[in-house]
């Protein structure tokens, strides 16, 4: 092995693909290149360009409206992060209700039916008024009444019905030899989804899971309605003292920092999941 | 009395009829073999006999039980009963060991540390004590099958069902497999075993049960209904796996 040396017909295609390589690098760069230019000179050669560049890429403002909008965001982050966490519960919950069996649990399918059909219908601006303006006004005493909390209660209330139709795809999603092996064995309906269905379908539905907290992140921002500071209503305040957009591009250009990783993560993830191929029976 | 007694059973999906009838006696520690093209019912028998199909009529019965009665406890039913697939459905997320503490531990309620000891002298038993880490991706074909195999006797089954087990490996592999239900057999395990290998079944089987259209058209020895059928239809099908 170690006194190996490729034959001289190897090194000849071992050349040969060098050369493809860089051709394709200068390819690739030059037409990039050329792509950027064009957009950069069609854009900056318009009639109003010079306008729109003060009012929306002004670069003092936005330094100068960074500390306000990050302090929104991270008040972004909170939200998102604790109605993620309630949103797998209250999702996995409904996706199991329907998979439920017998006739004791017709109302519990049928809650869970009903809830999904009504709340990924429902617009979610619509949902966050109705909660955030109309459950304080009922003046019941007990209640919360922030509107932080009822603008994340209506996020959970409606991704958990995204999210429970992601989870029973994957439920569904497992080839039924594997109900059929696990059963056969003798466990019982609710020990096969506990121990071979679920295992097998959560970690198939990781990327789409992935893909609506990225999306639940940028949804965060919509509990700003509710009056809540975050990093929209932020740059919406920054905007309002001289009508210059910077800060709502700050507060954009943040949102994208922030899915950036998530997205990266949800690829990272589809990408090592390569078993299921196989697993999951043929026949 | 028979261990297994499956009498006048009737399953059809739809229009289609694939048991008519069905009557076989499987007696304590006899091995089974039933043959036939594919679509004469085979697997569905197996699938009835384990309540993974609930029969249209007649009755099964397992050890004077009849299992098809709908009160029975259908979960106690299989766990009294071994299958094993042909695509050997190994659950792909646990690892070969858990596959085979799975049942132990959550049906039959043995402590975790006496389900792996048992367990590992099963996978040692079919000859993968050094792969019980492995995921069953990881194992070839024969091994998965072994696998699959140890999964389901480390239950102490009253009866196999094998459906096919070899059909889905390479030549070089069905040895492998085979050997170890040769094994069993010699051992007084009841097994009724859906297969293509003639030679297999010639060897091992106490009987042979020739399916046709969802009856059982021929039975008895392999001597009779393998060396010497009686029937043109058996006779046929004979002839053209030969080729």
């Amino acid at each position: 092995m170690s006194d190996w040396q490729p034959s001289a017909l190897q090194q000849e295609r071992l050349k040969y693909r060098r050369q493809r390589t860089i051709r394709s690098g200068l390819i690739a760069g030059i037409s990039t290149v050329v792509l950027v230019a064009l957009v950069v000179f069609g854009v900056g050669s318009t009639p109003g360009w010079p306008r729109v560049r003060a009012t929306f890429f002004d670069f003092d403002r936005g330094w100068e409206a960074l500390p306000v909008v990050a302090q929104g965001l991270w008040l972004n982050v909170r939200v998102m992060l604790v109605c993620a966490v309630l949103i797998v519960l209250f999702g996995l919950t409904l996706a199991i209700m329907r998979t439920l069996r017998g006739p004791i649990f017709f109302p519990l399918r049928m809650f869970a039916a009903a809830y999904t059909d009504i709340f990924r219908g429902l617009p979610l601006l619509l949902v966050i008024f109705l909660l955030g303006f109309g459950v304080p006004a009922l003046q019941l005493r007990g209640l919360p009444n922030q509107a932080v909390i009822w603008g994340g209660a209506a996020l959970v209330l409606t991704y958990s019905s995204y999210v429970a139709e992601v989870f029973r795809a994957g439920i569904e999603s497992i080839h039924p030899s594997q109900r059929a092996a696990a059963r056969s064995l003798g466990l019982s309906h609710q020990q096969t989804l506990r121990f071979v269905v679920l295992p097998q379908a959560v970690r198939r539905v990781l990327p789409p899971l992935l893909n609506d907290f990225v999306s639940l992140q940028k949804d965060s921002g919509l509990i700003a309605v509710l009056g809540v500071i975050d990093a929209i209503r932020a740059a919406q305040l920054e905007t309002a003292e001289d009508f210059n957009f910077t800060p709502y591009v700050v507060a954009g250009l943040l949102f994208v920092a922030l899915t950036i990783p998530l997205t990266r993560l949800t690829d990272w993830v589809a990408r090592r999941q390569g078993w299921y191929g196989a697993g999951g029976g043929v026949v | 009395m028979s261990l297994l007694s499956i009498r006048d059973v009737r399953k059809s999906f739809g229009s289609n009829l694939v048991l008519d009838d069905f009557s076989l006696e499987v007696e304590a520690g006899e091995c089974v073999v039933l043959i036939g093209a594919s679509g004469s019912g085979k697997s569905t028998l197996l699938r009835c006999v384990n309540l993974l199909e609930t029969v249209d009529d007649g009755v099964i019965e397992l050890d004077g039980t009849d299992i098809t009665d709908p009160r029975i406890d259908t979960d106690r039913v299989r766990s009294g009963i071994g299958i094993v697939f042909q695509a050997y459905n190994l659950f792909p997320h646990l690892s070969v060991l858990d596959n085979v503490t799975l049942a132990p531990i959550r049906v039959h309620g043995v402590r975790p540390a006496v389900a792996r000891t048992r367990a590992l002298e099963m996978l040692d038993r079919v000859g993968l004590a050094a792969k019980a880490t492995a995921k069953p991706d990881e194992l070839s074909g024969g091994q998965q099958q072994r696998a699959a195999i140890a999964r389901a006797l480390v239950n102490s089954p009253k009866l196999m069902l094998l459906d096919e087990i070899t059909s889905a490996l390479d030549p070089e592999l069905v040895g492998e497999v085979l050997d170890l239900l040769g094994d069993l057999k010699s051992e007084g395990m009841t097994m009724l075993i859906c297969t293509h290998e003639m030679t297999f079944a010639r060897s091992v089987a106490d009987q042979v049960c020739f399916l046709h259209n969802g009856r059982p058209l021929e039975v008895g020895p392999p001597s009779q209904v393998l060396a010497n059928p009686q029937q043109p239809r058996t006779q046929d099908f004979l002839r053209r796996i030969r080729l």
